[in-house]
């Protein structure tokens, strides 16, 4: 009896076995890692919080973490809003023999290399590119505008690119929804507009939320996409980090960066679970 | 699908025999397979390089002459070179392209092996980019300078006058506001600030660098971006800009056949001169090929590749270099005396003023 609960407990320890050693192996021992470093010198001394308070006390180290959240939460809105109605689209008015060939289209953009991706914008937004061809063509504008090398162009960039996830999170709830609240809403007299606002949108909400959190994430921590498209008229994080590396070889401020930016993120993650209890979507 | 044992072989053998022998001919085949791919990694000269060291026609007629595979890996910025270094076992590398400035470093680290000067064509160098007070430590050659160039100012002759290139004011005027860009390097380019401001860039301390700042935010708010090679280059190229703040023969002349009309200046103020150089690893494991290689580089046909190469053109080190006239014409090659003789050394500060560089250039990316 006794060794058939003891091997019945083992069991799922040794199913998680693996996934806990992947996770130990590279998460949590590189992690301890990168804190490790991140409090020491560059020059090789010894433990230091300096790394840390010099993000604190430059003004452009500090602009940097500002400029990375305001393009991640304009990024964010602005795909869950293009998102939503798109995923809609494709789940109510979308033929279901339709719907599958429909999400492959919508996820083509995935298919290519994410820096050949952001090169193509970068030529589309260009001075000579499409658009400014367009704009100057049609007499909209006598002189081309400056949209390649902005932080309009890294949001473009970004947008295309997240547009896509969160539809695919968002569609995926709004097929798991039963008609039958929408049936309920209606015989209790609710309008398509009131049914939307009071019995989807809430319920969709665990969907826009995972996205919006990936997207976020995925954001935050994007050194591409910014790197090419924005023309470094301003640096975000990831920029700032991948600056301590290059000539001086600067891997404990680097770090020390790299943690804090974890830390917003965190922060991000832990008001989206409280929210929306993530764990139980 | 099913395989069927038997029918493959219609023997006495069992189907767990087969699979036994067959498992021993794949240990023997791997055992096999191993042993040739060290013997070959033990002929193989192993080289961390920047980009302009990837392209086949450099390497193709080494490899063919010596019957080696040579293995690069591409790095940007020694820091990141240093850091591969250090996250490599000793002997995994023979040979690295560095900054000249920085050889000193690798040196501290005791990662580099003298060279033989009699073995190598130092009286054939240039002698202001032989570059002595960095690759040569205490009496010893750690490195030799093969390529060089100069971050100073390129434009496209037909968007702007020429005339006004020949002063770095034309960087901070109107007149050009919205038509430049930046290379996203802070060394060259606080050294081109220094010259503006008529200081020396080998004589630079803390103190210069509020006025050094000053004079890259007039730069910035000039610009329209700051880019690294490929963006600044792209840049040049397509006609977004018509400057290139820090650009110089390694951003027009590898465009000069499909781009005539780009083309650099010396100003007046002078010119930051960049050198890259060859050094070989203390520990590397094939040493006689390592220095082949490095003789190979240095070369007149060896620094005619490398200065031609698909990635980035530059001055090569040797004067003897086998270029063509066409070639020499695209680098300038006659005007060397004088731009050399008007050039100004790359900024080479301690770690403490070169931190304080980069939070300068920081500032300067950041300011809006």
């Amino acid at each position: 009896m006794n060794s058939a609960t003891n091997s019945g407990r083992a069991l799922p320890w040794a199913l998680v076995t693996p996934a806990l050693g992947w996770t130990l192996l590279f998460f949590v021992l590189p992690f301890l890692a990168m804190a490790l470093s991140s409090l020491t010198a560059h020059d090789g001394g010894g433990f230091t919080l300096s790394n840390y308070s010099q993000f604190f006390n430059n003004p452009a180290y500090w602009q940097a973490m500002v400029n990375s959240l305001q393009v991640t939460a304009i990024v964010t809105l602005i795909s869950v809003l293009l998102a939503y109605p798109f995923a809609w689209i494709l789940a109510e008015q979308v033929p279901a023999r339709w719907q599958r060939l429909a999400l492959m289209l919508a996820v083509l953009p995935f298919w290519t290399s994410y820096v050949v991706r952001s090169y193509s914008w970068l030529l589309v937004l260009a001075q000579n590119g499409v658009i400014n061809r367009a704009l100057t063509g049609s007499g909209l504008f006598a002189e081309p505008v400056q949209l390649a090398n902005t932080r309009l162009a890294t949001i473009i960039g970004f947008v295309h690119f997240f547009v896509m996830l969160l539809t695919l999170t968002i569609f995926a709830n709004l097929k798991q929804l039963s008609p039958s609240y929408r049936k309920a809403a209606a015989d209790l007299g609710a309008g398509p507009v009131r049914t939307f606002l009071h019995v989807v949108l809430p319920l969709t909400m665990p969907g826009i939320m995972v996205g919006a959190f990936l997207t976020f994430v995925l954001c935050i921590g994007d050194y591409i996409t910014p790197q090419i498209l924005g023309g470094n008229n301003e640096l975000l994080m990831p920029q700032l980090v991948m600056m301590q590396i290059g000539r001086r070889g600067d891997f404990p401020l680097a770090s020390a960066l790299s943690i804090i930016l974890m830390a917003v993120v965190t922060i991000a993650y832990l008001a989206c679970a409280r929210w929306l209890k993530i764990e139980r979507a | 699908m099913s395989i069927n044992l038997k029918a493959t072989n219609p023997t006495t053998k069992n189907p767990l025999s087969v699979l036994k022998s067959r498992f021993h001919a794949a240990c023997a085949a791997t055992a096999l397979l191993l042993a040739t791919g060290s013997l070959a990694q033990a002929a193989d000269l192993n080289a961390l390089i920047w980009c302009d060291h990837a392209d086949p026609a450099l390497l193709q007629p080494f490899e063919e002459a010596n019957g080696v595979k040579v293995n690069v890996k591409e790095f940007e910025g020694t820091g990141a070179g240093l850091a591969i270094v250090e996250q490599s076992q000793p002997g995994d590398w023979d040979v690295m392209v560095i900054d000249s400035i920085d050889v000193p470093r690798g040196v501290e680290k005791s990662l580099f092996e003298p060279l033989p000067e009699d073995k190598l064509p130092l009286a054939d160098l240039f002698p202001q980019v032989k570059m002595d007070s960095s690759t040569v430590v205490d009496g010893k050659r750690y490195a030799i300078t093969e390529k060089f160039g100069y971050n100073t100012i390129g434009y496209n002759k037909t968007k702007v006058d020429p005339a006004d290139m020949q002063s770095m004011a034309a960087l901070t005027s109107d007149k050009y506001k919205g038509k430049i860009a930046i290379y996203d390097y802070y060394l060259p380019v606080i050294g081109m600030a220094a010259l503006a401001i008529g200081k020396k860039t080998a004589e630079l301390t803390e103190a210069d660098l509020p006025a050094i700042k000053e004079e890259l935010l007039k730069m910035k708010a000039n610009a329209k971006l700051v880019g690294e090679v490929t963006a600044s280059q792209t840049a040049l190229a397509t006609g977004e800009v018509d400057i290139l703040v820090g650009g110089g023969e390694w951003v027009t002349a590898g465009l000069a056949k499909e781009n005539p009309a780009l083309d650099f200046s010396i100003p007046k103020e002078g010119a930051v001169l960049w050198s890259q150089s060859l050094a070989m690893f203390k520990d590397s494991k094939n040493k006689d090929m390592a220095l082949k290689f490095i003789q190979y580089i240095m070369s007149p046909e060896g620094q005619a590749r490398l200065s031609t190469s698909a990635c980035y053109w530059g001055m090569p080190a040797n004067t003897k270099a086998a270029l063509t006239d066409e070639q020499k014409k695209i680098l300038r090659f006659d005007e060397q005396p004088d731009f050399l003789a008007r050039a100004q050394p790359y900024p080479a500060p301690n770690a403490d003023l070169d931190k304080k560089m980069q939070d300068v250039w920081t500032e300067m990316l950041q300011a809006q």
